[in-house]
């Protein structure tokens, strides 16, 4: 090929580099702050101080926060919601999906009409939750599992995933004798890995995030989700001005110091930081996955 | 065999034939099973609990009993005061969204595009997709770490300079830039994915060319990238206008405070507030409901339109 791309960085090449830096410092510099604050030696700290390195390093604020009955009961019921959660999300998604390619089937047309109408349509906020109430789900963790089981978008794009498989290995199986459920679990299965590997990351990161459902179904403070526990130690005790939280009350009625509340939120997404830098390339095929379909 | 035989047989194998099928692919009924019995339980039940909104809820003789006030919810929508309030807010939050949040992924994925040393392009990549994995909660507290008037970041630096504070989290003034501005922290990166996508698709021939005819790199992107991605461009943005009811509910309700309300409260934060802490459970369907019809409405039109242009929509 006689053409050649220069190597040598233009002025325009050094503009769009610094402006890039910038912008990934702004993306970081609020991780960087929360965590060398919460490293911090409480005693040590000073409010009006900027902290951009850990001064002091301590470990006091963790320690505080992982002997708080709060904190273990809310980090146990978020590790079960999300392990119970993708683990029947991935069940309930894959098998109905699978299940919707097959439109000569009577019955499965209706059934995708049926999908595609709760993408456009729900009922709202109030009449869920009179169904949850209804059904006896209130203060219970499953409360947060059952109403999420699949949704339209994920039975969507994972159908359309399985509709471009090739399709000889299935019409193979078939003519060896093998029904619907064996070509599921040995054909399907093994093929759909990579949207297995994005979806259980998907549906893993909703359930540890989600905040609205188990702030409106878990009244009893002793089932709190991660989320709501952290709502309540930073936002409500800064909204209210620091005065009344009684979050972590465990041995103290002192509102939670500023290194304790940067400690909470470093801890409640620990877990999304140590995964992410090896599942990074799975997320991003995720959403190229979905945009395939929409 | 005769010709009548035959025929009685085609009928009865006719009337059977549906069973037949259905028993022939009992596998494939079982497994939809479970996806079409919860999509019938937690989709399709709850709206039932629409009728409510044609009724006086009265907890005690539910649905059935309740007293029926015909279209009495949605006068009483209509015509409050707070009604007029959540529409601008949401239509305001969607303008904000539309002129300062939306460009933003499709200038990053151009630059990020130029960007010929692979390693920083990765490294910048990873850095900027992280904060869209944060909740909502993580996000609303490090913006009070940065912007509140007692622990905030900038108001320290203020202090620092000798400078008076500013109370950017309590003033309803500020309210819908800061969701503006935490909305592009969070997902301008992670919205790039999708353009990257759209220019790694273009033939690099047409740079070559345009190389050859002395085009600059500003003009290549203006006259090749920008015109090849301007489909993915239009489709999103199309998409988004149908979506306009549903603004980040979880992030609203989080930055909810007595003081921003009046900039605050959208249908959802209504709903909620009303049909579920006051429990008036009658206006808080309607509300919804009201939410659910306007959203349809402009989702199935956004789609239409998309699939009219000859691209494929959501569904």
């Amino acid at each position: 090929m006689s053409f050649v791309y220069k190597k040598r960085l233009t002025t325009i090449d050094w503009i769009n580099y610094v402006l890039l830096a910038i912008i990934a410092i702004i993306s970081l510099f609020p991780f960087v702050y929360v965590f060398s604050v919460s490293f911090t030696d409480p005693e040590s700290y000073i409010p009006l101080k900027l902290y951009l390195f850990p001064e002091n390093w301590s470990l006091a604020a963790y320690k505080y926060i992982l002997s708080t009955a709060s904190f273990i009961n809310s980090l146990m019921s978020t590790v079960f919601i999300t392990v119970v959660g993708t683990i029947l999300n991935l069940l309930f998604t894959l098998t109905m999906a699978y299940a919707l390619t097959k439109k000569k089937v009577p019955g499965m047309k209706f059934m995708m009409g049926c999908v595609i109408f709760t993408l456009v349509f729900s009922a709202g906020i109030v009449p869920n939750y009179l169904l949850v109430k209804e059904l006896g789900l209130l203060n219970s963790l499953w409360a947060l599992i059952l109403p999420n089981l699949t949704n339209a978008w994920s039975l969507i794009v994972v159908k359309s995933f399985i509709d471009n498989l090739p399709t000889e290995l299935e019409e193979a199986a078939i003519i060896d004798g093998c029904n619907e459920l064996g070509v599921f679990l040995k054909v399907i299965l093994p093929l759909s890995m990579p949207v297995i590997a994005a979806f259980t990351l998907f549906f893993a990161v909703a359930h540890w995030n989600q905040y609205f459902q188990a702030l409106v179904y878990l009244t009893d403070s002793e089932k709190w989700t991660l989320q709501v526990l952290v709502k309540s130690l930073v936002i409500d005790s800064e909204a209210i001005g620091a005065a009344s939280s009684g979050a972590v009350s465990d041995d103290s009625t002192q509102p939670p110091s500023e290194t304790i509340r940067m400690a909470s939120i470093v801890l409640s997404m620990l877990p999304i930081l140590i995964v992410y830098p090896f599942l990074q390339k799975h997320f991003a095929k995720g959403v190229m996955l979905g945009s395939i379909k929409g | 065999m005769n010709q009548l035989g035959m025929e009685t047989q085609n009928i009865s194998s006719k009337a059977n034939g549906l069973l037949k099928r259905i028993l022939r692919y009992r596998y494939v009924y079982l497994l939809v099973m479970p996806g079409f019995l919860f999509l019938i339980i937690f989709k399709f039940i709850p709206m039932w609990g629409l009728i409510l909104s044609f009724q006086e809820y009265n907890p005690f003789q539910g649905i059935i009993g309740s007293e029926w006030v015909g279209l009495k919810n949605f006068k009483d929508l209509f015509t409050s005061e707070q009604f007029y309030m959540m529409f601008r807010n949401t239509l305001v939050i969607n303008i904000f969204s539309l002129v300062f949040y939306f460009p933003l992924p499709i200038i990053l994925a151009l630059m990020l595009n130029e960007v010929r040393h692979e390693v920083f392009k990765r490294v910048n990549q990873s850095i900027v997709y992280l904060p869209h994995f944060l909740s909502w909660v993580v996000v609303v507290s490090m913006t009070y770490f940065m912007l509140s008037a007692d622990v905030g970041v900038l108001n320290k630096l203020l202090n620092q300079l000798g400078m008076n504070q500013v109370a950017l989290m309590s003033d309803s003034k500020y309210f819908w830039i800061l969701l503006t501005l935490q909305s592009i922290w969070k997902d301008a990166g992670w919205g790039t994915i999708i353009f990257l996508a759209a220019i790694a698709g273009v033939d690099p021939q047409r740079y070559e060319a345009a190389v050859m005819d002395g085009a600059s790199r500003l003009r290549q992107i203006w006259h090749i990238t920008l015109p090849a991605i301007r489909p993915t461009i239009i489709i999103l943005l199309i998409l988004r206008l149908g979506s306009m009811m549903d603004i980040g509910f979880e992030q609203v309700l989080l930055m909810y405070s007595p003081v921003v309300r009046d900039v605050a409260e959208v249908f959802d934060t209504y709903a909620y507030t009303q049909g579920i802490l006051r429990g008036q459970i009658s206006v808080g369907v309607t509300v919804g409901m009201f939410k659910g019809v306007v959203g349809l409405i402009l989702v199935v039109a956004a789609n239409r339109i998309v699939k009219r242009m000859g691209y494929e929509g959501l569904y």
